[in-house]
């Protein structure tokens, strides 16, 4: 999995890519932490776009940003699910914790 | 109820080869002709069951994960996955939404994915011996283009 980000205005928005499973989630969730260190954001927008394929380590990662978001004052965001990863986010009923903002719902 | 087609990998629990498991089982599914969601939900319950090996039957150790594939009735996967590791105590807590031992890394929802995308889950595990997951997964047959 690969993370950029861009800044603009308060908002942090996190470009996952590649796949994110429990092998690529520890580096990725420690880049996520080294943004969110460096920006301190209010918000936080973890865009999915580029994702072919999440399971529950993404889930894991999601539930760690949106509390560290929440413990600091701020919102954290999913956005643009691809098909697979909305059908995990789904099974998984995060969507009552953390808001969906476009993206394939099935 | 014979096999029409199988295949056996045994495997090292590398986290490097959640990504080869699942790409293997979506290799061998492909023969069902599934739709890309289906394709989707088989490599999400592979990597589930093969992630479940290695943080928690192997949590400090590598041992070997032997995954078997097959087709049964033409139109029907099986899946199975199978440590010779920790084993679990209970096996009815550890179904449950939420519940993981793998702290914060963890969500403790990999059973409930495997469950709502699989049409059958069954696990055996005896503590100290190992665990055994098997889901079943029946591909709707469409007609050919």
């Amino acid at each position: 999995m690969k993370v950029t980000a861009n800044y603009s205005a308060g908002r942090l928005t996190i470009h996952l890519s590649g796949e994110l499973d429990h092998h690529s989630a520890r580096e990725g969730l420690g880049e996520i932490d080294q943004l969110l260190d460096e920006y301190m954001p209010r918000d936080a927008v973890l865009d999915m776009s580029g994702l072919t394929f999440m399971d529950s380590a993404g889930l894991a990662l999601i539930l760690k940003t949106e509390r560290r978001m929440r413990r600091s004052g701020g919102r954290a965001a999913i956005a643009n699910p691809a098909r697979q990863p909305s059908r995990v986010l789904e099974a998984s009923g995060i969507e009552r914790k953390i808001p969906v903002i476009g993206g394939s719902r099935t | 109820m014979t096999a029409d087609n199988y295949i056996k990998l045994d495997f090292p629990s590398r986290s490097v080869n959640e990504g080869f498991a699942r790409a293997a089982a979506a290799a061998f599914a492909a023969q069902l002709d599934p739709t890309m969601e289906e394709l989707g939900d088989i490599k999400t319950a592979v990597s589930e069951a093969v992630t479940n090996c290695i943080v928690h039957a192997y949590p400090d150790t590598l041992g070997k994960i032997t995954m078997r594939l097959r087709i049964i009735g033409g139109d029907t996967l099986e899946i199975s996955v199978k440590d010779t590791g920790r084993g679990i105590e209970d096996v009815a807590q550890a179904r449950e939404p939420l519940f993981t031992t793998g702290g914060e890394e963890r969500s403790g929802m990999g059973f409930t994915i495997m469950e709502s995308f699989m049409d059958k889950l069954t696990v055996r595990s005896k503590p100290g011996r190992g665990t055994t997951v098997t889901m079943r997964r029946t591909i709707e047959r469409r007609p050919r283009r």
